[in-house]
Protein backbone atom coordinates (compact mmCIF):
# COMPACT_ATOMS: atom_id res chain seq x y z
CA UNK A 1 0.00 0.00 0.00
CA UNK A 2 1.16 3.65 -0.95
CA UNK A 3 1.99 6.41 1.93
CA UNK A 4 -0.04 8.59 -0.30
CA UNK A 5 -2.35 8.06 -3.64
CA UNK A 6 -3.72 11.12 -4.86
CA UNK A 7 -6.57 10.48 -7.86
CA UNK A 8 -8.08 12.83 -10.09
CA UNK A 9 -7.62 15.77 -8.09
CA UNK A 10 -9.37 19.24 -9.15
CA UNK A 11 -9.64 22.26 -6.87
CA UNK A 12 -11.81 25.16 -7.39
CA UNK A 13 -11.37 28.33 -6.11
CA UNK A 14 -15.09 30.88 -7.05
CA UNK A 15 -12.51 32.85 -9.66
CA UNK A 16 -10.68 29.98 -11.26
CA UNK A 17 -9.49 25.98 -10.76
CA UNK A 18 -6.26 25.55 -9.41
CA UNK A 19 -5.53 21.92 -9.52
CA UNK A 20 -6.73 19.70 -12.94
CA UNK A 21 -6.67 16.23 -12.18
CA UNK A 22 -3.82 15.72 -10.56
CA UNK A 23 -2.33 11.76 -10.03
CA UNK A 24 0.59 11.19 -7.79
CA UNK A 25 1.65 8.77 -5.56
CA UNK A 26 4.37 8.47 -2.77
CA UNK A 27 5.48 5.32 -2.03
CA UNK A 28 6.17 4.22 1.80
CA UNK A 29 9.72 5.71 2.89
CA UNK A 30 10.34 7.89 -0.46
CA UNK A 31 11.12 11.19 -0.87
CA UNK A 32 8.89 12.80 -3.73
CA UNK A 33 9.35 16.08 -4.87
CA UNK A 34 6.82 18.31 -6.66
CA UNK A 35 8.54 20.96 -8.44
CA UNK A 36 7.06 23.57 -10.75
CA UNK A 37 6.90 27.51 -11.11
CA UNK A 38 5.56 29.89 -8.60
CA UNK A 39 1.84 29.85 -8.67
CA UNK A 40 1.70 26.25 -10.59
CA UNK A 41 -0.56 25.04 -7.49
CA UNK A 42 2.42 22.75 -5.58
CA UNK A 43 1.76 24.81 -2.18
CA UNK A 44 -1.88 23.92 -2.64
CA UNK A 45 -1.36 20.49 -3.31
CA UNK A 46 0.44 19.81 -0.33
CA UNK A 47 -2.10 21.21 1.95
CA UNK A 48 -4.55 19.29 0.19
CA UNK A 49 -2.21 15.93 1.07
CA UNK A 50 -2.45 17.74 4.45
CA UNK A 51 -5.77 17.86 4.90
CA UNK A 52 -6.13 21.47 5.18
CA UNK A 53 -8.00 22.24 2.12
CA UNK A 54 -10.38 19.69 0.63
CA UNK A 55 -10.48 19.15 -2.84
CA UNK A 56 -13.64 19.80 -5.40
CA UNK A 57 -12.88 16.35 -6.55
CA UNK A 58 -11.03 13.46 -6.42
CA UNK A 59 -9.45 11.56 -3.63
CA UNK A 60 -6.48 11.38 -1.28
CA UNK A 61 -5.33 8.50 0.28
CA UNK A 62 -3.42 8.32 2.79
CA UNK A 63 -2.08 4.85 3.94
CA UNK A 64 -5.02 3.47 1.96
CA UNK A 65 -7.81 5.78 3.61
CA UNK A 66 -9.46 8.19 1.22
CA UNK A 67 -9.34 11.14 3.02
CA UNK A 68 -11.55 13.70 1.07
CA UNK A 69 -15.26 12.12 2.14
CA UNK A 70 -13.85 12.92 5.66
CA UNK A 71 -15.96 14.86 8.00
CA UNK A 72 -13.61 17.71 10.24
CA UNK A 73 -13.84 15.92 13.17
CA UNK A 74 -12.47 12.79 11.67
CA UNK A 75 -9.44 14.43 10.03
CA UNK A 76 -7.69 15.44 13.00
CA UNK A 77 -6.86 11.58 13.10
CA UNK A 78 -5.39 11.55 9.82
CA UNK A 79 -3.46 15.13 10.59
CA UNK A 80 -1.91 13.24 13.52
CA UNK A 81 0.15 10.96 10.77
CA UNK A 82 1.20 13.90 8.90
CA UNK A 83 3.95 16.44 9.76
CA UNK A 84 3.95 19.47 7.69
CA UNK A 85 6.94 21.70 7.85
CA UNK A 86 6.05 25.31 6.80
CA UNK A 87 7.98 27.35 4.34
CA UNK A 88 8.25 29.87 6.84
CA UNK A 89 8.15 27.80 9.61
CA UNK A 90 5.10 29.20 10.98
CA UNK A 91 6.34 28.59 14.39
CA UNK A 92 4.50 30.18 17.19
CA UNK A 93 5.94 33.48 17.96
CA UNK A 94 4.55 33.93 21.37
CA UNK A 95 6.21 30.27 22.51
CA UNK A 96 9.44 29.08 23.16
CA UNK A 97 11.37 26.96 21.11
CA UNK A 98 10.89 23.80 23.99
CA UNK A 99 6.77 25.26 23.92
CA UNK A 100 6.54 25.20 20.04
CA UNK A 101 8.38 21.40 19.44
CA UNK A 102 6.28 19.96 22.52
CA UNK A 103 2.92 21.99 21.60
CA UNK A 104 1.89 18.80 19.67
CA UNK A 105 2.20 15.64 22.42
CA UNK A 106 1.82 18.04 25.20
CA UNK A 107 -2.00 19.18 23.66
CA UNK A 108 -3.01 15.86 23.18
CA UNK A 109 -1.71 14.43 26.25
CA UNK A 110 0.92 12.11 24.48
CA UNK A 111 3.14 13.21 26.87
CA UNK A 112 3.55 15.12 30.66
CA UNK A 113 5.47 17.95 30.37
CA UNK A 114 9.05 16.69 31.95
CA UNK A 115 8.40 13.71 29.52
CA UNK A 116 7.95 16.80 26.59
CA UNK A 117 11.26 18.03 27.71
CA UNK A 118 13.36 14.74 26.76
CA UNK A 119 11.55 14.59 24.04
CA UNK A 120 11.90 18.10 22.99
CA UNK A 121 15.47 17.68 23.49
CA UNK A 122 16.16 14.49 21.82
CA UNK A 123 14.38 16.14 18.88
CA UNK A 124 15.92 19.04 18.31
CA UNK A 125 19.17 17.34 19.04
CA UNK A 126 18.52 15.49 15.97
CA UNK A 127 18.17 18.43 13.71
CA UNK A 128 21.17 20.05 14.93
CA UNK A 129 19.04 22.67 17.34
CA UNK A 130 19.97 21.62 20.71
CA UNK A 131 20.46 24.08 23.49
CA UNK A 132 17.57 26.36 21.98
CA UNK A 133 14.66 25.81 24.20
CA UNK A 134 14.48 28.89 25.66
CA UNK A 135 14.63 30.83 22.96
CA UNK A 136 11.74 32.65 20.72
CA UNK A 137 11.11 32.20 17.22
CA UNK A 138 12.42 35.50 16.73
CA UNK A 139 15.75 35.29 17.76
CA UNK A 140 16.42 32.64 15.29
CA UNK A 141 17.98 32.75 11.73
CA UNK A 142 15.19 31.40 8.64
CA UNK A 143 17.40 28.21 9.06
CA UNK A 144 16.97 28.14 12.61
CA UNK A 145 13.65 28.51 12.39
CA UNK A 146 13.07 25.65 9.53
CA UNK A 147 15.26 23.39 11.72
CA UNK A 148 12.76 23.91 14.99
CA UNK A 149 9.69 23.57 12.21
CA UNK A 150 10.95 20.32 11.55
CA UNK A 151 11.56 19.28 14.98
CA UNK A 152 7.58 20.02 15.72
CA UNK A 153 6.79 18.42 13.00
CA UNK A 154 8.81 15.46 13.83
CA UNK A 155 7.78 15.33 17.74
CA UNK A 156 4.14 13.36 16.80
CA UNK A 157 6.11 10.79 15.10
CA UNK A 158 4.36 10.72 11.34
CA UNK A 159 4.41 8.42 9.36
CA UNK A 160 4.61 11.22 6.56
CA UNK A 161 6.13 14.45 6.23
CA UNK A 162 5.45 17.10 4.16
CA UNK A 163 7.98 20.10 3.50
CA UNK A 164 6.94 23.39 1.76
CA UNK A 165 9.93 25.01 0.10
CA UNK A 166 12.22 23.75 3.05
CA UNK A 167 15.55 25.90 0.99
CA UNK A 168 13.70 28.89 -0.03
CA UNK A 169 15.24 32.15 1.53
CA UNK A 170 18.49 30.43 2.25
CA UNK A 171 21.82 30.74 1.55
CA UNK A 172 23.55 27.72 -0.19
CA UNK A 173 25.14 26.55 2.42
CA UNK A 174 22.11 25.90 5.22
CA UNK A 175 19.96 24.89 2.02
CA UNK A 176 22.59 22.01 1.97
CA UNK A 177 22.05 21.81 5.29
CA UNK A 178 18.34 21.29 5.55
CA UNK A 179 18.58 18.74 2.27
CA UNK A 180 20.84 16.68 4.41
CA UNK A 181 19.09 16.74 7.25
CA UNK A 182 15.44 15.55 5.01
CA UNK A 183 17.26 12.48 3.68
CA UNK A 184 18.82 11.83 6.94
CA UNK A 185 15.28 11.97 8.98
CA UNK A 186 14.20 9.33 6.08
CA UNK A 187 17.10 6.83 6.87
CA UNK A 188 16.75 7.25 10.13
CA UNK A 189 12.59 7.11 11.02
CA UNK A 190 11.62 5.13 7.54
CA UNK A 191 9.18 8.21 6.99
CA UNK A 192 7.45 8.89 3.39
CA UNK A 193 7.96 12.78 2.41
CA UNK A 194 6.65 15.09 0.17
CA UNK A 195 9.37 18.06 -0.92
CA UNK A 196 7.78 21.38 -2.70
CA UNK A 197 10.26 23.11 -4.31
CA UNK A 198 11.31 25.07 -7.30
CA UNK A 199 14.97 24.93 -6.21
CA UNK A 200 16.17 22.44 -8.69
CA UNK A 201 19.46 21.73 -7.37
CA UNK A 202 18.27 20.84 -3.90
CA UNK A 203 15.62 18.34 -5.54
CA UNK A 204 18.18 16.49 -7.65
CA UNK A 205 20.17 15.56 -5.02
CA UNK A 206 17.38 14.76 -2.48
CA UNK A 207 14.36 12.92 -4.42
CA UNK A 208 13.93 9.83 -5.23
CA UNK A 209 11.37 10.64 -7.99
CA UNK A 210 9.82 13.98 -9.52
CA UNK A 211 6.75 15.31 -10.10
CA UNK A 212 6.40 18.37 -12.69
CA UNK A 213 3.32 20.66 -12.24
CA UNK A 214 2.32 23.19 -14.52
CA UNK A 215 -0.78 25.71 -14.04
CA UNK A 216 -2.42 22.87 -11.70
CA UNK A 217 -1.61 19.53 -13.95
CA UNK A 218 0.77 17.15 -13.97
CA UNK A 219 3.50 18.14 -16.82
CA UNK A 220 5.71 14.92 -16.37
CA UNK A 221 6.49 12.88 -13.66
CA UNK A 222 9.87 10.40 -12.95
CA UNK A 223 13.20 9.64 -11.56
CA UNK A 224 15.40 12.56 -11.56
CA UNK A 225 17.91 10.70 -14.37
CA UNK A 226 14.47 10.41 -16.45
CA UNK A 227 13.24 14.37 -15.95
CA UNK A 228 16.77 15.03 -17.23
CA UNK A 229 16.35 12.59 -20.40
CA UNK A 230 13.06 14.43 -20.55
CA UNK A 231 12.27 15.96 -24.68
CA UNK A 232 9.41 18.33 -22.93
CA UNK A 233 10.42 21.77 -23.42
CA UNK A 234 9.27 23.15 -20.17
CA UNK A 235 11.02 20.54 -18.24
CA UNK A 236 14.05 21.21 -19.66
CA UNK A 237 14.07 24.81 -19.18
CA UNK A 238 13.43 24.03 -15.57
CA UNK A 239 16.26 21.69 -15.73
CA UNK A 240 18.69 24.09 -17.03
CA UNK A 241 18.50 25.48 -13.90
CA UNK A 242 21.01 22.99 -12.55
CA UNK B 1 -4.82 32.65 -2.51
CA UNK B 2 -3.83 30.58 -0.05
CA UNK B 3 -4.30 33.00 3.08
CA UNK B 4 -7.67 33.24 2.13
CA UNK B 5 -8.23 29.46 1.97
CA UNK B 6 -6.96 28.32 4.60
CA UNK B 7 -8.05 31.27 6.79
CA UNK B 8 -11.50 31.36 5.85
CA UNK B 9 -12.09 27.98 6.98
CA UNK B 10 -11.35 28.13 11.36
CA UNK B 11 -12.45 24.34 10.97
CA UNK B 12 -11.85 23.25 7.30
CA UNK B 13 -15.36 24.34 5.86
CA UNK B 14 -14.75 25.45 2.34
CA UNK B 15 -15.52 29.64 2.20
CA UNK B 16 -18.82 30.13 0.95
CA UNK B 17 -19.01 30.36 -3.37
CA UNK B 18 -21.10 33.85 -2.69
CA UNK B 19 -20.41 36.93 -4.93
CA UNK B 20 -20.33 40.09 -2.88
CA UNK B 21 -22.42 42.19 -2.02
CA UNK B 22 -23.64 44.34 0.88
CA UNK B 23 -26.53 41.79 1.87
CA UNK B 24 -25.01 38.39 1.23
CA UNK B 25 -21.84 39.74 2.92
CA UNK B 26 -24.22 40.69 5.91
CA UNK B 27 -25.27 37.56 5.74
CA UNK B 28 -22.32 35.67 5.50
CA UNK B 29 -21.09 37.95 8.68
CA UNK B 30 -24.08 36.94 10.76
CA UNK B 31 -24.27 33.44 9.86
CA UNK B 32 -20.06 33.01 10.46
CA UNK B 33 -20.40 35.17 13.46
CA UNK B 34 -22.98 32.53 15.27
CA UNK B 35 -21.56 29.24 13.92
CA UNK B 36 -18.24 30.40 15.60
CA UNK B 37 -20.37 31.54 18.49
CA UNK B 38 -21.82 28.20 19.37
CA UNK B 39 -18.75 25.57 18.42
CA UNK B 40 -16.77 27.97 21.20
CA UNK B 41 -19.52 27.73 23.36
CA UNK B 42 -20.04 23.74 22.83
CA UNK B 43 -15.80 23.49 23.58
CA UNK B 44 -16.61 25.93 26.61
CA UNK B 45 -19.75 24.07 27.67
CA UNK B 46 -17.26 20.91 27.55
CA UNK B 47 -14.54 22.30 29.53
CA UNK B 48 -12.25 22.30 26.87
CA UNK B 49 -10.99 25.91 26.66
CA UNK B 50 -7.81 26.25 27.73
CA UNK B 51 -7.05 27.20 31.29
CA UNK B 52 -3.78 28.83 30.99
CA UNK B 53 -5.10 30.81 27.72
CA UNK B 54 -8.52 32.23 29.29
CA UNK B 55 -6.85 33.37 32.58
CA UNK B 56 -4.10 35.54 30.83
CA UNK B 57 -6.97 36.38 28.25
CA UNK B 58 -9.25 37.76 31.08
CA UNK B 59 -5.92 39.95 32.82
CA UNK B 60 -5.37 41.14 29.31
CA UNK B 61 -9.49 42.33 28.77
CA UNK B 62 -10.28 42.74 32.68
CA UNK B 63 -7.62 44.29 35.00
CA UNK B 64 -5.64 45.25 32.56
CA UNK B 65 -8.24 47.65 30.84
CA UNK B 66 -9.65 48.74 34.54
CA UNK B 67 -7.48 52.22 34.35
CA UNK B 68 -7.87 53.27 31.23
CA UNK B 69 -12.22 52.44 32.00
CA UNK B 70 -11.94 54.19 35.09
CA UNK B 71 -10.57 57.34 33.87
CA UNK B 72 -12.58 57.50 30.98
CA UNK B 73 -15.77 56.90 32.80
CA UNK B 74 -14.47 59.28 35.89
CA UNK B 75 -14.08 62.52 33.31
CA UNK B 76 -17.30 61.62 31.52
CA UNK B 77 -19.45 61.43 34.65
CA UNK B 78 -17.88 64.90 35.64
CA UNK B 79 -18.48 66.50 32.38
CA UNK B 80 -21.81 64.67 32.24
CA UNK B 81 -22.80 66.74 35.26
CA UNK B 82 -20.87 69.82 34.39
CA UNK B 83 -23.65 70.07 31.78
CA UNK B 84 -26.39 69.28 33.36
CA UNK B 85 -26.17 69.72 37.33
CA UNK B 86 -26.57 73.24 37.33
CA UNK B 87 -29.51 73.72 35.22
CA UNK B 88 -31.52 71.15 37.72
CA UNK B 89 -29.94 73.20 40.77
CA UNK B 90 -31.36 76.29 38.69
CA UNK B 91 -34.80 75.04 38.27
CA UNK B 92 -35.37 73.56 41.60
CA UNK B 93 -34.44 69.99 40.72
CA UNK B 94 -31.60 69.38 42.74
CA UNK B 95 -33.39 66.22 44.28
CA UNK B 96 -33.46 64.54 40.75
CA UNK B 97 -29.49 65.37 40.15
CA UNK B 98 -28.10 62.17 41.49
CA UNK B 99 -30.65 59.81 40.43
CA UNK B 100 -30.44 61.25 36.74
CA UNK B 101 -26.67 60.59 36.52
CA UNK B 102 -26.53 57.34 38.63
CA UNK B 103 -29.39 55.45 36.18
CA UNK B 104 -27.46 57.00 33.49
CA UNK B 105 -24.54 55.40 34.37
CA UNK B 106 -25.71 51.42 35.41
CA UNK B 107 -28.13 51.30 32.63
CA UNK B 108 -26.47 53.34 30.00
CA UNK B 109 -23.30 55.09 30.14
CA UNK B 110 -21.38 52.31 32.03
CA UNK B 111 -22.11 49.24 30.08
CA UNK B 112 -21.77 51.44 26.71
CA UNK B 113 -18.67 53.11 27.32
CA UNK B 114 -16.95 49.78 28.88
CA UNK B 115 -17.91 48.28 25.55
CA UNK B 116 -16.44 50.63 23.59
CA UNK B 117 -13.24 50.57 25.49
CA UNK B 118 -12.84 46.85 25.45
CA UNK B 119 -13.54 46.79 21.52
CA UNK B 120 -11.20 49.24 20.77
CA UNK B 121 -8.50 47.90 23.23
CA UNK B 122 -8.82 44.37 23.69
CA UNK B 123 -11.33 43.67 20.42
CA UNK B 124 -8.64 45.44 17.94
CA UNK B 125 -5.95 43.30 20.10
CA UNK B 126 -7.62 39.72 19.31
CA UNK B 127 -8.41 40.22 15.33
CA UNK B 128 -4.60 41.38 15.26
CA UNK B 129 -3.26 38.83 16.93
CA UNK B 130 -5.52 36.08 15.12
CA UNK B 131 -4.82 37.81 12.18
CA UNK B 132 -0.75 37.91 12.39
CA UNK B 133 -1.56 34.18 13.28
CA UNK B 134 -3.50 33.47 10.32
CA UNK B 135 -0.95 35.11 7.56
CA UNK B 136 2.07 33.96 9.16
CA UNK B 137 0.46 30.21 8.55
CA UNK B 138 0.25 29.85 12.50
CA UNK B 139 -3.63 29.25 12.52
CA UNK B 140 -2.83 26.23 9.35
CA UNK B 141 0.01 25.07 11.92
CA UNK B 142 -2.42 24.68 14.67
CA UNK B 143 -4.66 23.31 12.34
CA UNK B 144 -2.30 20.47 10.83
CA UNK B 145 -1.11 19.43 14.61
CA UNK B 146 -4.91 18.49 14.74
CA UNK B 147 -5.68 21.29 16.94
CA UNK B 148 -8.66 23.14 16.58
CA UNK B 149 -8.73 26.82 16.13
CA UNK B 150 -11.93 27.67 17.80
CA UNK B 151 -11.09 25.51 20.91
CA UNK B 152 -7.34 26.94 21.37
CA UNK B 153 -8.21 30.55 19.64
CA UNK B 154 -11.44 31.23 20.20
CA UNK B 155 -13.01 29.60 22.82
CA UNK B 156 -9.92 30.97 25.81
CA UNK B 157 -10.81 34.58 23.98
CA UNK B 158 -15.07 34.31 24.47
CA UNK B 159 -14.80 32.75 27.95
CA UNK B 160 -12.35 35.55 29.11
CA UNK B 161 -14.49 38.32 27.57
CA UNK B 162 -17.88 37.59 28.55
CA UNK B 163 -16.67 36.50 32.24
CA UNK B 164 -14.39 40.19 32.33
CA UNK B 165 -17.23 42.16 30.77
CA UNK B 166 -19.35 42.69 34.20
CA UNK B 167 -16.35 43.61 36.07
CA UNK B 168 -15.11 46.38 33.60
CA UNK B 169 -18.76 47.67 33.25
CA UNK B 170 -19.47 47.85 36.95
CA UNK B 171 -16.03 49.85 37.35
CA UNK B 172 -17.40 52.02 34.61
CA UNK B 173 -21.00 52.74 36.09
CA UNK B 174 -18.48 52.99 39.40
CA UNK B 175 -15.91 55.74 37.74
CA UNK B 176 -18.62 57.41 36.07
CA UNK B 177 -20.96 57.79 39.41
CA UNK B 178 -18.11 59.02 41.24
CA UNK B 179 -16.99 61.81 38.57
CA UNK B 180 -20.57 63.07 38.79
CA UNK B 181 -21.01 62.97 42.16
CA UNK B 182 -17.57 65.34 42.82
CA UNK B 183 -18.67 67.52 39.79
CA UNK B 184 -22.03 67.76 41.24
CA UNK B 185 -20.71 69.19 44.51
CA UNK B 186 -19.14 72.10 42.65
CA UNK B 187 -22.61 72.89 41.21
CA UNK B 188 -24.32 73.21 44.24
CA UNK B 189 -25.70 69.57 44.73
CA UNK B 190 -24.64 68.32 48.20
CA UNK B 191 -23.10 65.37 49.28
CA UNK B 192 -26.47 63.93 51.17
CA UNK B 193 -28.54 65.55 48.14
CA UNK B 194 -26.88 63.45 45.84
CA UNK B 195 -26.78 60.30 47.36
CA UNK B 196 -30.75 60.63 48.16
CA UNK B 197 -31.38 61.42 45.15
CA UNK B 198 -29.56 57.96 44.34
CA UNK B 199 -31.25 56.08 46.63
CA UNK B 200 -34.66 57.05 45.41
CA UNK B 201 -34.57 56.34 41.87
CA UNK B 202 -31.83 53.41 41.33
CA UNK B 203 -32.20 50.31 42.57
CA UNK B 204 -30.26 46.85 42.46
CA UNK B 205 -32.26 45.57 39.52
CA UNK B 206 -30.81 49.03 37.55
CA UNK B 207 -27.25 47.51 38.02
CA UNK B 208 -28.56 44.13 37.33
CA UNK B 209 -29.98 45.35 33.78
CA UNK B 210 -26.62 47.01 32.97
CA UNK B 211 -24.30 44.18 33.87
CA UNK B 212 -26.62 41.75 31.66
CA UNK B 213 -25.82 44.96 28.62
CA UNK B 214 -22.12 44.05 29.55
CA UNK B 215 -22.48 39.80 29.25
CA UNK B 216 -24.10 40.68 25.47
CA UNK B 217 -21.47 43.41 24.91
CA UNK B 218 -18.44 40.76 25.93
CA UNK B 219 -19.95 37.87 23.64
CA UNK B 220 -20.24 40.30 21.21
CA UNK B 221 -16.77 41.61 20.84
CA UNK B 222 -14.89 38.25 21.52
CA UNK B 223 -17.47 36.56 18.40
CA UNK B 224 -16.51 39.30 16.10
CA UNK B 225 -12.91 40.38 16.40
CA UNK B 226 -12.12 36.06 16.18
CA UNK B 227 -14.09 35.63 13.42
CA UNK B 228 -12.47 39.04 11.81
CA UNK B 229 -8.97 37.80 12.63
CA UNK B 230 -9.99 34.09 11.60
CA UNK B 231 -10.82 35.86 7.79
CA UNK B 232 -7.73 37.92 7.46
CA UNK B 233 -6.14 37.52 4.11
CA UNK B 234 -3.26 38.84 1.72
CA UNK B 235 -0.90 40.45 4.70
CA UNK B 236 0.28 42.64 6.87
CA UNK B 237 -2.72 45.15 5.13
CA UNK B 238 -4.82 42.70 5.61
CA UNK B 239 -4.06 42.48 9.40
CA UNK B 240 -4.78 46.22 9.62
CA UNK B 241 -8.05 45.98 7.94
CA UNK B 242 -9.49 43.16 9.92
CA UNK B 243 -8.37 45.16 13.10
CA UNK B 244 -10.23 48.13 12.04
CA UNK B 245 -13.49 46.35 10.97
CA UNK B 246 -13.51 44.66 13.94
CA UNK B 247 -13.50 47.43 15.98
CA UNK B 248 -16.08 49.18 14.01
CA UNK B 249 -18.62 46.54 13.86
CA UNK B 250 -17.95 45.71 17.48
CA UNK B 251 -18.84 49.48 18.14
CA UNK B 252 -21.53 49.69 15.52
CA UNK B 253 -23.20 46.37 16.91
CA UNK B 254 -22.91 47.67 20.83
CA UNK B 255 -24.59 50.38 20.17
CA UNK B 256 -27.63 48.84 18.00
CA UNK B 257 -27.73 46.30 20.54
CA UNK B 258 -28.01 48.52 23.13
CA UNK B 259 -31.36 50.17 21.97
CA UNK B 260 -32.94 47.08 21.74
CA UNK B 261 -31.50 45.47 24.93
CA UNK B 262 -33.11 48.63 26.65
CA UNK B 263 -36.66 47.94 25.56
CA UNK B 264 -36.17 44.06 26.58
CA UNK B 265 -34.80 45.00 29.65
CA UNK B 266 -37.18 47.91 30.49
CA UNK B 267 -40.15 45.41 29.63
CA UNK B 268 -38.38 42.46 32.02
CA UNK B 269 -38.10 45.14 34.52
CA UNK B 270 -41.77 46.09 34.38
CA UNK B 271 -42.92 41.92 34.35
CA UNK B 272 -40.11 41.78 37.67
CA UNK B 273 -41.91 44.58 39.25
Amino acid sequence: MSAVEVRSVDLDVPDRRILHGVDMEVQRGEIVAVVGMSGSGKTTLLKCIAALIKPSRGSILIDGEDIVPLPEHRLDRVRLRIGLVFQYAALFDSLTVEENVGFGVVYHGRATRAEASRLVAERLKEVGMAGSERLYPSQLSGGMQKRVGLARALALEPSLILYDEPTSGLDPVIGRTIDDLIVRTRDRTGVSSVVVSHDILSIFRIADRIVMLEQGRILTQGTPAELRQSPLEAVQEFVRQD
Amino acid sequence: MMAAMTSLAPDGAKPPFIAPNPITSALVFVGETWRLAAQAAGEILRGRADRRNTVAHMAAIGADAIPIVLLTTLSTGAVLAFYTAGVFVHFGGVTFVGGMLTLSFLLELGPLLAGIMVAARSGASIAAEIGSMVVTEQVDALRSMAVSPVRYLVAPRLLACVAMMPVVGLFAAAGGIAGAFVMSGTQGVTAEAFLESARTYATEWDLVKGLVKTLWFGLTIACVACRQGLRTERGAAGVGRSTTSSVVICIVLIFVSDFFLAQVLSGASVAVR
